[in-house]
């Protein structure tokens, strides 16, 4: 058989890993295994990659795969789990950055004048979204891992600007068309990279994990461009299901949250501490509670809800809480954890945290399950979550997040607010749910408070 | 290329658009996270098209691109993977059903 046929077969082979990776990571039982095929495809495809007729250069690109492993798996296995939010975002910058690479270097290494026009859209296809995916991906990794501010940032005719890059970008991809030369591909690649990052200045760093899955998908286009650039059925495949399943991914998530893509992308969301409607409620007073008698409120309920938030990710609380819940089933209380779709900095993060600490799986409840369960629970300890269970997103249609679905912790007998101060969340709103009667708050750090009332709850 | 690679290219391309959608579109929230970096796993594919590149690469500023591309999809793909797994092994189900079925009316 000839070289070129076997190539084809591993194309083949390594489409369908991928794709039974997807299938796999789309249901808790089979995801681990998916994601194993995944790999294995991909060993397969990378190594018989090297019997492409033609290819030079071996101990480079051996030891350039080195030194990436090198940097990848020492963050892939350490980094804490609290950041998988940014660490994807990295991991997906520098796959949109060679994908860029990728169409580029092809291009150089072409004929320039013996392109058609058609190849040569799919080189500056490829360019100019891998470039995108890249500074927007190294923006987000940025405000996540909060080397920059979180909040949207925004300036005067900032809108237009942006316009106008694009603008650009599409009037320099037409010169590129009519006469491709490499500083005019070099000048757009740059002014992608500008666009990239300006595009994610605004937006605000609840709605990153959103943006992130929307760059995911971007890289993967820019995959697929590079593909057609290379003639490679593989990473056309590749490339086009990361990208179809990154955008259903994406709309899944702002369907999550409520809101559109357009309005997580272009409204600045959270730029300015709303204030609430009526007047006068920043004057009002909420009640504070002890670790004491929070204890003994645990201790004497049939049911209790845990709502977890980013707060005890960040307090890395997630053990102590299991420990907590774990005392509490000892003496025969009924716990759950409340667990919202887009609790902690990304849909389903508070899932992987709270499986990181052990938590048995039946115990957390999505949404509607825990919705239906909050009116027949005597207490719902809410802890270092904020808007999530904000009524306002119910009650008052000039609130941001009005329309996002969320738990009805208010139905509960009790609500506990485990806070570290009064400041509202992460999306900058206040929670009108802190002022009503039957909540109560604990001010503290999350882990500090926990440990308390582990401690309480053992001596009650 | 010849007119009917291109096509081939945009069947597979067209085809793969559906496969990708279908595949995922009953996934629930609580696997989102571990699906976003799955995906971002598999799009390091590219690292086979970063290898060809450098293996084709002429004179310096080839090399330098080549070389970057390979480094790049590398981390991509090893570090995609590596924490995707990290992840997925956490997701276990229930280790032991210790729910005792006395508890319903003995509260202290």
């Amino acid at each position: 058989m000839k070289i070129d046929t076997v190539l084809r077969i591993v194309d083949l082979f390594a489409a369908i890993c991928f794709i039974l990776a997807l299938k796999g990571l789309s249901n808790p039982k089979g995801a681990r295994r998916g994601n194993i095929i995944g790999a294995f495809g991909m060993v397969v495809a990378i190594g018989f990659n090297f019997a492409t007729p033609g290819l030079h250069r071996f101990a480079i690109i051996v030891a350039a795969m080195v030194v990436g492993t090198a940097i990848g798996v020492p963050i892939a296995r350490y980094v804490k789990m609290t950041a998988v939010p940014q660490m994807v975002a990295g991991f997906n910058g520098v796959g949109g950055g060679a994908a860029a690479l990728v169409a580029m270097s092809d291009f150089l290494q072409s004929h320039p004048h013996q392109l058609a026009v058609y190849q040569v859209v799919e080189v500056l296809f490829g360019v100019i979204v891998g470039s995108v995916s890249f500074s927007g991906s190294v923006v987000a990794f940025a405000k996540l891992q909060e080397l920059m501010t979180g909040r949207p940032i925004t300036y005067p005719g900032q809108k237009v600007i942006n316009g106008a890059v694009f603008a650009a970008i599409i009037a320099g991809g037409g010169w590129a068309c009519a006469s491709p030369h490499t500083g005019v591909i070099v000048g757009i690649a740059l002014l992608s990279l500008a666009f990239g990052a300006a595009f994610v200045l605004p937006i605000g760093g609840a709605d990153v994990p959103v943006l992130i899955s929307l760059l995911n998908s971007f890289t993967g286009l820019a995959v697929a461009a590079s593909g057609f650039v290379l003639h490679s059925v593989l990473l056309v495949v590749a490339g086009t299901l990361v990208g179809a399943s990154g955008t259903l991914l994406t709309r899944m998530m702002s369907k999550a949250m409520g809101r559109s893509l357009a309005n997580i992308l272009f409204s600045a969301f959270g730029s300015v501490v709303v204030a609430t409607e009526e007047p006068g409620v920043e004057g009002r007073m909420v009640k504070s509670t002890s670790v004491e008698d929070v204890a003994i409120l645990l201790a004497y309920s049939r049911k209790v809800a845990i709502v977890p938030g980013y707060g005890l990710a960040v307090a890395q609380a997630q053990h102590v809480v299991r420990e907590l819940a774990d005392l509490l089933e000892a003496r025969g209380v009924d716990v759950y954890y409340a667990i919202h779709p887009v609790a902690g900095r990304m849909p389903g993060h508070m899932n992987v945290l709270l499986a990181e600490a052990n938590v048995p799986y039946d115990q957390l409840l999505e949404m509607e399950q825990a919705n239906a369960a909050f009116s027949t629970t005597d207490v719902a300890l809410v802890i270092g979550a904020n808007d999530v269970v904000n009524p306002a997103a119910k009650s008052s249609p000039g609130s941001p997040i009005y329309g996002m679905p969320i738990l009805n912790v208010d139905e509960a007998k009790n609500v506990i607010f485990l806070k570290r101060s009064m400041r509202p969340g992460f999306a900058g709103i206040e929670n009108e749910l802190m002022y009503q009667d039957a909540t109560t708050l604990l001010f503290g750090d999350a882990k500090d408070s926990l440990t308390q009332l582990v401690a309480a709850v053992k001596n009650t | 290329m010849s007119g009917s690679d291109i096509i081939n290219l945009i069947t597979v391309f067209a085809l793969a658009v559906f496969v990708g959608i279908e595949v995922i579109s009953k996934v629930p929230s609580v696997l989102h996270t571990p699906l976003m970096s799955g995906t971002n796993a598999i799009h390091g594919v590219i690292l086979v098209g970063s290898m060809l590149v450098l293996g084709n690469a002429q004179g310096t500023a080839q090399l330098a691109l080549g070389i970057i591309a390979v480094v790049f999809a590398t981390i991509n793909v090893v570090g995609g993977f590596v924490v995707t797994d990290r992840m997925l092994e956490m997701f276990k189900q229930k280790p032991e059903p210790k729910r005792k079925s006395e508890d319903a009316g003995d509260h202290p």
